[in-house]
């Protein structure tokens, strides 16, 4: 596939943080630096604005998680990780999937469940995997990423590569039993892995406060020595400055660690959700005063970068987007033979 | 350049819906983001946004519109100083919209022919085709005929989510016992909006919102009911009890009779079964085979409005764990369904949902709504199909399969799920074991395919069990 890697590019920001001064809990980026966080995250909403429409289209089916206001949280977690690094995710997935590179065309043919798709059009959008890109989905049931992530940890281990796994899940995801479990077992056999929890306040329509008898999800590891950082999961410095200390961390052996990334999704929890459960001013505020894109663009006009050369990104970004979309549109539905296949080896 | 906006699908089973009212006129400008219109579903109110900036330049559909069809054009966004005159009334298929060979037909799932009652047609359709016109609304079936139903009842369509709504509410205010703990039903009112209301009748203590904690709150559920409530513990799909399957087979199902028979459990596990409409592998799975297996449940699976009313009170107030095995797809179809104070209908009961001669189907569930359109079919062809919903799936009533097939001497079962050691398996054994003599063809089984639910659209409908797979299955044993 030629054109792979040409529009993978774009996306994969592993190690884009190196070299990065930290100062006073961010990594103080360079223009360069911001440069990729910028593109990177313009990408990720591009591509799910895309998916929303599409999705009204009757083009996407079934369910549909978009990933947009969270973008610094896994952008800065890939920028300070290595692409040797594992990553692994719930259904609220594809940011993900472009952070860590993989072809946005391929995952946009997932979500329409074409034969291009990651999966040949066999998972849809919350199923989704790369082996080549060290992404390992891409899961439905809400907590099941973290001992399948504490898993890929027991892996690195076992071959002593130096790899660490970044298993990323939801505050609701936080609250299921298996969570605590993979906590035990992480710090017990001091497995490199970065458990990464996305506070987005909500858990389709339960906020933090109706669900949580400890809010403070960095202190969820207290009971089992993991220690934990609580970060402004908006500000994608702050996400690359708590993933380059966790990851030092895993590296040196010490086993695992806790980052509550304090983020927020402006849509509905999936696009069937009427999203009563909050208020407009309440998305509104956070759009208008913590959008992290905003924040990134912002830095860089007030660092003297011209308006053109921002211009020229988002054109190239929405170049990506719309070619993706093409692409997921005119595919071909996989053969009808698909169907018995890839059930056991 | 104008940009049609489309009547949106807002949820993976939404075919149509109601433009509520729109929130810009025309001339307004807009930008990406902004709110232009609502809509309603069956589910939730919903909000439309400008995915363009421009100007409202044509209002298609009008405010109030009913039965929408997804993917209508409704209004026309032109860039700001455009003209558009009537002349150039927007094409009726927008340029991104699938076409003919590039796009797929729409998911169909399950087939259904032409011929089929409306409620089950339109339940296949997701989503909807572009369509220019408003679609139908979805007539009510009629009666479903049952002993338990006397002869003067006053019957009232009702939707499957209303009548499940309806059964929780009447059985909360008979017994203060009785209360319904899950994800989401209370102040959401429900993720499928099953529990509408009941956190406003009934209030907090008695309609709990839990933590994303299946296996604790179900364990919870089960400890409560075993000191003397009676919790209805809503799962928000049954593929989340999976997580929970621990409590309720070695939990609630064991508990009496390791305890010789002195600590009963009476609760209802409740929640949608089975495949809804693209959602895929981890969420599309028929766990009705899974839970009829295990001595100590009651497992039930209604078919259609009036028999979940019934059932579910009948569960409420069943001493035992009762496994209430609901359908997403059957939520927003309407039945007439009897209003009756005290309308029950006994467990372990089967129904004989359509007589006839010559081949029995046995299934559950939508099941029954394919076997039903099957033997609409089958009788164009002069084949008289007795269709026997068995609503309950344990304890099963063999006796009512075991008359129907001396009666015709051939049988097909249908269900959703994975053929291995599936219903269709057990009804194969039972028969073989109490009817053989009566038998003039092997027992056939219509199931799912032996395969994960796939996500794309003609996988999927390939995957799941159709109307044509029964009809030719029907044929198959009478040897035509
Ligand atoms: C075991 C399980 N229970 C319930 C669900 C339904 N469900 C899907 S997402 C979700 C909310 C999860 O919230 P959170 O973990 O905060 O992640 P977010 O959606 O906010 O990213 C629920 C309840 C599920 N998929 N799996
Ligand atoms: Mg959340």
């Amino acid at each position: 596939m030629p054109a792979a890697d040409r529009h993978a590019k774009i996306a994969d920001v592993a190690s884009a943080a190196e070299g990065a001064q930290a100062e006073g809990g961010i990594l103080a980026f360079t223009r360069e630096q911001e440069l990729s966080a910028y593109r990177a995250m313009l990408l990720i909403r591009r591509f799910e604005e895309k998916a929303g429409q599409m999705y009204g289209m009757g083009l996407i089916g079934g369910f549909c998680h978009l990933y947009i206001g969270q973008e610094a949280v896994v952008v800065g977690a890939r920028m300070s990780a290595k692409s040797t690094d594992q990553f692994i995710t719930g259904y609220r997935d594809h940011g993900h999937m472009l952070a860590c590179g993989m072809e946005p065309r391929r995952v946009m043919a997932e979500l329409t469940g074409r034969r291009g798709g990651y999966s040949k059009g066999k998972g849809g959008s919350m199923h989704m995997f790369s082996r080549e890109k060290n992404f390992y989905g891409g899961h439905g049931i809400v907590g099941a990423p973290a001992p399948l992530g504490v898993g890929l940890a027991f892996a690195d281990l076992y071959r002593g590569d130096g790899s660490v796994s970044l298993t990323f899940f939801g505050d609701g995801a936080a609250n299921q039993g298996q969570v605590y479990e993979s906590f035990n077992m992480a710090e017990l056999w001091k497995l490199p892995i970065v458990f990464i929890v996305e506070n987005n306040r909500y858990a389709m329509g339960t906020s933090v406060e109706r669900s949580s008898a400890q809010a403070n999800f960095s202190m969820r590891g207290t009971a089992f020595n993991i220690p934990g950082r609580q970060i402004d999961g908006m500000d994608v410095r702050a996400v690359a400055a708590a993933a380059r200390e966790a990851l030092d961390w895993c590296r040196a052996g010490k086993g695992p660690f806790l980052i509550e990334a304090q983020t927020y999704r402006y849509r509905g929890h999936s696009m069937s959700d009427p999203a009563k459960y909050r208020s407009k001013e309440e998305v509104q505020r956070v759009r208008e005063e913590h959008d992290p894109i905003e924040q990134v663009r912002a830095r860089l006009l007030a660092g003297g970068i011209g308006e053109d050369e921002l211009k020229q990104i988002d054109a190239a970004v929405r170049r990506i987007v719309s070619e993706a979309a093409d692409f997921a549109t005119n595919d071909p539905e996989p053969d009808p033979s698909e169907l018995w296949t890839d059930v056991v080896l | 350049m104008t940009v049609n906006v489309l009547m949106p699908a807002l949820s993976p089973t939404m075919e149509q819906g109601k433009l509520a009212k729109w929130l810009k006129n025309e001339g307004d400008k807009v930008k990406a983001g902004d709110v232009i219109a609502e809509i309603e579903t069956d589910k939730a109110t919903m909000e439309v946004e400008a995915v363009d900036e421009g100007v409202l330049a044509r209002i298609l559909v009008p405010g109030g519109a009913e039965n929408v069809a997804v993917n209508t054009p409704i209004a026309v966004i032109a860039e700001e100083g455009e003209e558009i005159g009537p002349a150039e009334a927007p094409p009726s298929t927008p340029a991104a919209a699938p076409t003919e060979n590039a796009a797929p037909a729409p998911a169909k799932a399950p087939d259904i022919p032409a011929s089929a009652p409306q409620e089950a047609a339109a339940a296949a359709a997701v989503p909807a085709a572009p369509a220019a016109t408003a679609a139908e609304p979805a007539a009510p079936s009629p009666a479903v005929a049952v002993p338990e139903i006397p002869a003067d009842t006053t019957l009232l369509p009702m939707t499957m989510r209303e009548a499940l709504r309806d059964a929780m509410a009447e059985e909360m205010r008979r017994d203060q016992n009785v209360f319904v703990i899950g994800e989401e039903v209370a102040e959401y009112q429900g993720a499928y909006k099953v529990t509408q209301g009941l956190l406003q009748e009934f209030g907090p203590r008695r309609v709990v919102d839990t933590p994303i904690t299946e296996y604790g709150f179900a364990g919870l559920a089960v400890g409560a009911a075993f000191a003397g409530l009676r919790p209805i513990c809503e799962f928000m799909t049954f593929n989340f009890a999976m997580q929970a399957i621990d409590h309720i087979v070695n939990s609630a199902a064991k508990t009496l009779y390791m305890s010789g028979g002195q600590i009963n459990c009476p609760i209802v596990f409740r929640g949608p079964n089975g495949a809804a409409a693209r959602v895929a592998a981890q969420h599309s799975q028929d766990y009705a085979a899974w839970f009829s297996q295990v001595p100590g449940l009651k497992v039930v699976a209604p078919s259609n409005a009036s028999d979940a009313k019934g059932l579910l009170k009948s569960a409420i107030r069943d001493p035992n764990p009762v496994v209430f095995l609901e359908n997403e797809i059957l939520y927003g179809k309407q039945w007439d369904t009897p209003m009756l104070e005290d309308f029950l209908i006994p467990i372990g009961k089967a129904r004989i949902a359509r007589p006839g001669t010559d081949v029995t189907l046995v299934s559950f569930s939508i099941g029954v709504i394919h076997c039903l359109s099957a033997a609409e079919a089958l009788a164009k062809e002069g084949i008289e199909a007795e269709v026997v919903d068995l609503r309950t799936l344990r304890p099963m009533d063999v006796p009512a399969i075991i008359e129907s097939v001396r009666k015709t001497g051939r049988c097909v079962a249908v269900e959703e799920g994975w053929p291995q050691c599936g219903i269709g398996a057990e009804i194969a054994a039972r028969v073989q074991e109490e009817a053989f003599d009566y038998l003039d063809a092997p027992v056939l089984r219509v199931t799912g395919k032996d395969v994960p639910m796939p996500y794309a659209a003609n996988l999927e409908k390939l995957a799941l069990p159709s109307v044509a797979d029964v009809i030719a299955a029907a044929k198959a044993v009478l040897y035509r």
